[in-house]
């Protein structure tokens, strides 16, 4: 089985990279992450960048970007090339299918965020660094890298669940887009439209937790929420359903 | 790698039924394909192939009926079924960003083939194909017929003993046509595998099936070798000669070996039943006085065998 998974990842990954010209998915869009998380955003921080909370919220939100902008295409895409239908005829089992493309996408969104938490500390030891190495404390680097991982887990199994119904890329990339803006408005919007007294009371929550804990409450979330969705897709994966859609 | 088959049957059906919403597209199709034969599946547009195809892979769920393919229940041992299958389906399913070469190495590890023994396997099969010089170029930027060939060597790539061929040559000129039918042939005969083959090309099929069967709106019509099938419609014999009457044209037709006769242009046109000899006919014509020049005997083609069928069901 995690055979067939690395064989189903090999296959995606590889087909990701070659995928040239394309802004969200493609080199371009990757060089520019690069150079604003890599290089823009860490010059302009300064030593802050090793230490700042507001740092560990990027190295969530750049790997659910770079997952959204490609896991849409992890069964779409394959429908609307028809190589779907040939991968179903094969021998791999269905989960291999499923956590190999989820694999993939989690491996392709991780992977350059860890590149870009690298290349910005090096970026901000050559600019604010004067003779003193900064690095980021062991908590903060776990914090991040756990966040980064689950965030594109999330990205991936909702991208992949949307993306098994979903009769075309551009419509699973709509789907997919419109689920994120709601994740993120939603929240924006609905907590300051609530009530002054539970708003005092979730501020005196918040507060009372340390940098840690929030860390690990927001982990658990998302590892919660992820498990939900994967467990959605593997309910969702059906080989003749998935023919015949 | 060797695989079971069941007494030399690579393929049984019993009453194999498949309905959608507002269709019944295959209806009770009761089939034995021999094990190491290219078997012909053919039938017009709709007419069910895609989805007996789709029924013996384990794809989809029959609705009513069983089906075994290697000695394996398709409802209860799809995942074995698919094991020891290759298929290229309606569509070349490769991908197109890949190099040909990523595209069979992708299907090599996903049947668990050893490195060595894939890469040999790969070069051997892109060789045959004429593509190896090829191999690192995308696969999007070939030609169909090439596509469609390294289609086969991918469905070919893992030994198996049983492969399902959809439409092959479906789209190519006339010859990539018959250069891939050659590749498959060849193959065919070297790896001892069986072929279940779809196509509309009757021609194709005449060539490279040692049986066929034909099916419409689901329903199998008939199945047998082709020759067997071309002769159950009787031999079409062409006289020309002088002195042909209405009277004896009538006279001609009642003969029990005689199906039907007709004249046209001076011509007379015999249709003979199944096995019957043309020399008594050919008596009865001297005799009743006509002068007969010519006897040109023509087999019906399955091309005939097939737009007959298709014409009875109507």
């Amino acid at each position: 089985m995690i055979a067939d998974v690395v064989t189903v990842a090999w296959k995606e990954v590889k087909e990701l990279l070659a995928m040239g010209g394309n802004l969200r998915g493609g080199r371009i869009g990757i060089v520019i992450m690069v150079g604003v998380f890599g290089v823009f955003l860490p010059l302009q921080t300064g030593r802050e960048w090793v230490t700042s909370p507001m740092t560990i919220a990027y190295w969530a939100w750049v790997p659910l970007m770079l997952v959204t902008g490609v896991v849409a295409d992890s069964f779409a895409g394959e429908r609307e090339r028809h190589t779907l239908e040939t991968l179903l005829a094969s021998r791999l089992p269905d989960r291999a299918i499923l956590f190999g493309k989820v694999a993939a996408a989690i491996a392709y969104g991780w992977g350059f965020m860890i590149l870009m938490f690298i290349v910005g500390l090096v970026t901000v030891n050559i600019a604010h660094g004067h003779g003193r190495l900064l690095l980021f404390s062991s908590s903060f680097t776990l914090g991040a890298l756990l966040c980064g991982l689950l965030t594109s887990g999330l990205a991936a199994s909702a991208g992949v669940l949307v993306s098994l119904r979903a009769a075309t890329v551009r419509q699973a990339a709509q789907n997919l887009s419109i689920g994120i803006m709601l994740c993120i408005f939603v929240p924006a919007f609905g907590i300051p439209a609530l009530p002054k007294s539970w708003k005092a009371s979730l501020m005196q929550a918040a507060m009372a937790l340390s940098a840690a804990e929030w860390i690990a409450v927001v982990g658990i979330v998302l590892a919660a929420i992820d498990a939900v969705l994967l467990l959605a897709a593997i309910t969702r994966f059906k080989r003749a359903r998935l023919i015949l859609d | 790698m060797t695989f079971r088959t069941t007494n030399g049957t690579a393929i049984r059906t019993r009453e194999l039924t498949r309905d959608f919403p507002r269709v019944r597209a295959v209806d009770a199709l009761t089939l034995e394909v021999p094990a190491g034969i290219v078997f012909g599946f053919l039938g017009p547009n709709g007419s069910g192939k895609t989805t007996t195809i789709r029924l013996l892979l384990g794809l989809l769920e029959p609705t009513a009926g069983r089906a075994e393919v290697l000695g394996f229940d398709v409802r209860t041992r799809a995942g074995s079924v698919r094991e020891r299958a290759g298929a290229l389906l309606e569509h070349t399913g490769l991908y197109e960003r890949l190099s040909a070469i990523d595209n069979l190495e992708y299907y090599g590890r996903i049947a668990r083939m050893p490195a060595t023994d894939r890469a040999a396997r790969i070069r051997e099969l892109l060789t045959h194909f004429g593509l190896w010089e090829r191999r690192a170029e995308t696969a999007g930027s070939w030609s169909r017929g090439m596509k469609q060939k390294l289609a086969v060597a991918r469905a070919l790539l893992h030994r198996p003993a049983l492969v399902f061929l959809d439409e092959p040559t479906a789209s190519l000129d006339p010859v990539a046509s018959a250069s891939l039918r050659d590749d498959i042939a060849g193959l065919v005969a070297r790896e001892g595998v069986t072929v279940f083959l779809t196509t509309h090309n009757l021609l194709e099929a005449e060539r490279l099936c040692a049986q066929v069967a034909v099916i419409r709106q689901g329903r199998l019509l008939t199945v047998g070798r082709p020759e067997e099938l071309t002769a159950r419609k009787g031999t079409r014999v062409e006289v020309r000669g002088r002195g042909f009457s209405e009277t004896l044209v009538s006279l001609v037709a009642s003969r029990p070996e005689v199906r039907t006769a007709a004249m046209n242009d001076g011509r007379l046109f015999v249709d003979l039943r199944d096995g019957a000899e043309m020399s008594p006919v050919v008596s009865l014509l001297v005799g009743a006085g006509a002068s007969v020049e010519e006897v040109r005997k023509e087999q019906a083609s399955l091309e005939e065998v097939f737009l007959t069928l298709m014409e009875e069901e109507r």
